[in-house]
């Protein structure tokens, strides 16, 4: 086997072969750093969750009732006032367990993205003052949002019991969908947090696009509504089949269509590898701007 | 020195700050386009240097020379434009204030987020809380947000945590100028004892008294790049030269190190000269390297006008084997400045003392300026000029540098007369 990979990595072009052992030299110094300091997640972690706690009364909470509040009016406004309903379902609530569905998923998109969009400029004053492997980052990003999406959930999952609905197998169906919009969120987030740090319009920019975003992917509405151009716009949004997924799960009890999930399957991992790219070159220059 | 293992070593390191056109220039160069950036600051120059294990070294240099940004480059927190640096050992670092602290933080549950994110796991930092609570020294504060602590405790905090763990490598930079002379005094035991366990010591200061205290060699940086690297005194005094040219226009910096070991340097913009300078008994015609504790000696100089001047002040000033002054004063402070003299003028000047000094060795310096120090206008200043050894003959014994008159008095008391107090 070794023989192999010795007479392949022979036949290539020796600047190659530089760039490849300089690159697995880097790799193997990450995973050794990395090891050493692995601490440094759940303490960064458990940091952030404090700080959230420590001038308010009910800190951390107010990712829950954010989402929960903003639910609630779209419900009484969409629902109540203008009597929106949701074709297909007659169960009473069920607009509201829609759009309960549609907000767990967009939440966990929308924190990996904002967060990892200032994750670097949080981070500056450790940047400057601790050398640790910048991957950790991310991680501190996604392992944050994860917690935060939990707490959300079982609120949701609180609420819809009210209404007659119980979690399924089906939801087993989510994580998928969640993977994907995490690392979605995580490829766009870290390309354009690299850029916000030498140019903070990146960040004002993007919570114009979010917003604009939100009402583009069938969240408040459903898929079925919409028809022409608008329609052809939700297909384009890699959030469509994610936000559906989650529907289809809490709401109709099925399993999602996990082909549709394939487009931003592949869209995050090409976004991965660009943000990968653009950090490997950037990471030089980061700590300089910051 | 050699002998030790390498620890660090920097090869041809230099540091520059890019900047582009715009950002999209930017960002096509991190793609690998051919897109330039239009202009780089180089704010570290190509510096070598090789540490070995134990050493402590100070970096000196005046504000925005690039110490600060060399020691980033060393801890890893920055990485270098052009060479390589090769690190073996743990390295633990204070770079400024804070090591990341938040300030709505408790100290406690600060130490408990930055330890974490130096890579300690939480059983550790439980069992080193007591002893970092302990050392940091600020009681109740520990339990308060670090919002209401001062500079220095915040300086406290961090510096007890840095060196809770002995680390190979310690870099300190300008932290401990912010603390109060006690706990300046405690971390610099603590930097010693750490030394001494054969940990190699990185400094940053403009403390020089520091520098000589702590550390075997010092390396002084100049916009970017090293121009001495060598032991305490020859560095310093180079340094103080260099800031006097700064002040100075014209100045001719000459350095040599004498046969007894005592480095010679010697500037000053030559619009007047010491001709001469030797130190005697009064009334004796030879100059005298040794003398006895409480002698009365005299320095007699012979100063040279050589250019037409406003204002002449001379000074002396008398320093000890590690550069520490002892001593010094000049006509500026006893409201002698000689003014308006000519070329070709010879001034004579005559310094009566008491040679109340410990026993050791000396050395005499001098310098002609305008003003209260050499930073104004300086004609002519060496260090070190005249070296001489203080003995005691004549006094009862004592160490330190100073003789001062003292006298011990003591007396006992008899035990207290329980037994006749029991009988009446």
């Amino acid at each position: 086997m070794n023989a192999v990979v010795r007479s392949f990595v022979a036949s290539l072009p020796s600047p190659w072969v530089s760039s490849l052992r300089q690159l697995k030299a880097k790799a193997v110094r990450t995973a050794q750093m990395s090891w050493q300091q692995r601490h440094f997640v759940p303490a960064a972690i458990a940091g952030e969750f404090r700080s959230r706690v420590v001038r308010s009364k009910i800190g951390t909470l107010w990712f829950v009732l954010h989402p929960l509040a903003m639910a609630l009016i779209y419900v009484l406004i969409l629902s109540e006032i203008l009597g929106a309903k949701l074709g297909g379902v007659d169960k009473p609530g069920a607009y509201a367990i829609y759009l309960l569905a549609g907000f767990t998923g967009w939440s966990l998109f929308l924190e990996v993205l904002n967060r990892s969009m200032s994750v670097f400029i949080e981070y500056a004053n450790a940047m400057k003052k601790i050398n640790f492997p910048k991957v950790f980052l991310p991680a501190v990003v996604v392992g944050g949002a994860l917690v935060n999406s939990l707490l959300l959930f079982s609120a949701v999952v609180f609420i819809i019991i009210f209404y007659d609905y119980f979690p399924s197998i089906h939801w087993l169906g989510i994580i998928p969908a969640a993977l994907c919009s995490i690392f979605l969120a995580l490829g766009l987030g870290l390309t354009l947090g690299i850029l916000n740090v030498f140019s903070r319009d990146v960040g004002q920019v993007m919570m114009v696009v979010t917003n604009l975003w939100f009402w583009m992917t069938p969240i408040v509405y459903a898929k079925t509504m919409i028809s022409g151009v608008a329609l052809s716009i939700l297909q384009v949004n890699p959030m469509t089949p994610v936000v559906t997924a989650y529907q289809d799960a809490i709401v109709y009890g099925r399993w999602p269509d996990f082909s549709s999930l394939a487009y931003p399957a592949l869209l995050a991992t090409g976004l991965m590898v660009f943000a990968s790219i653009v950090f490997w070159r950037a990471s030089p220059e980061l700590v300089d701007a910051l | 020195m050699s002998g030790k293992p390498v620890v660090l070593a920097l090869q041809g390191v230099s540091k520059s700050f890019t900047q582009y056109r715009s950002n999209f220039h930017r960002l096509a160069h991190w793609l690998g386009l051919p897109v330039g950036p239009r202009s780089s600051a180089d704010v570290i120059r190509d510096v070598s240097i090789t540490i070995h294990q134990g050493e402590s070294l100070a970096l000196i240099g005046q504000n925005g020379a690039g110490k600060s940004t060399l020691l980033k480059l060393i801890t890893g927190t920055m990485a270098p434009t052009k060479g390589s640096i090769e690190v073996t050992q743990s390295i633990s670092a204070i770079l400024e204030l804070g090591l990341g602290f938040n300030m709505e933080f408790t100290g406690r549950e600060n130490v408990r987020h930055s330890g974490g994110m130096m890579g300690l796991s939480p059983s550790q930092i439980d069992a080193l809380i007591p002893e970092i609570e302990d050392f940091a020294e600020i009681g109740e504060y520990f339990d308060m947000p670090l919002r209401t602590y001062s500079s220095g405790m915040q300086a406290r905090l961090s510096f007890a945590l840095a060196t809770a763990i002995r680390p190979e490598i310690l870099i300190v930079d300008e932290v401990l100028s912010v603390g109060d002379a006690y706990f300046q005094h405690k971390s610099f035991a603590k930097i010693r004892e750490f030394r001494n366990s054969g940990s190699t010591i990185i400094l940053v200061t403009h403390s020089l008294g520091d520098v000589r205290e702590l550390c075997d060699r010092v390396i002084l940086i100049e916009k970017g790049a090293v121009v001495r690297d060598g032991p305490p005194d020859e560095v310093i005094d180079y340094y103080n030269a260099v800031v006097a040219e700064k002040e100075n226009a014209k100045l001719s910096i000459e350095q040599r190190r004498r046969k007894d070991g005592w480095l010679h340097t010697e500037f000053g913009d030559g619009r007047a000269r010491m001709r001469n300078i030797d130190l005697f008994r009064p009334g004796e015609s030879s100059p005298v390297q040794l003398v006895s504790v409480g002698d009365t000696l005299e320095v007699m100089s012979v100063i040279e006008i050589l250019s037409p001047m406003k204002e002449l002040v001379i000074g002396h000033r008398i320093v000890d084997r590690t550069g520490h002054v002892v001593w010094g004063t000049n006509t500026h402070h006893s409201r002698q400045v000689l003014h308006d003299l000519e070329t070709g003028q010879v001034v004579n000047s005559v310094l009566r003392f008491e040679c109340d000094l410990g026993p050791g060795s000396y050395a005499l310096c001098f310098g002609l300026h305008t003003q209260d120090t050499h930073l104004n206008d300086c004609y002519h200043k060496a260090e070190n000029q005249i070296v001489f050894e203080v003995i005691n003959t004549n006094r009862r014994f004592f160490i330190g540098t100073s003789h001062l008159e003292a006298e011990f008095t003591l007396t006992v008391d008899e035990p207290a007369p329980v037994a006749a107090y029991q009988a009446g």
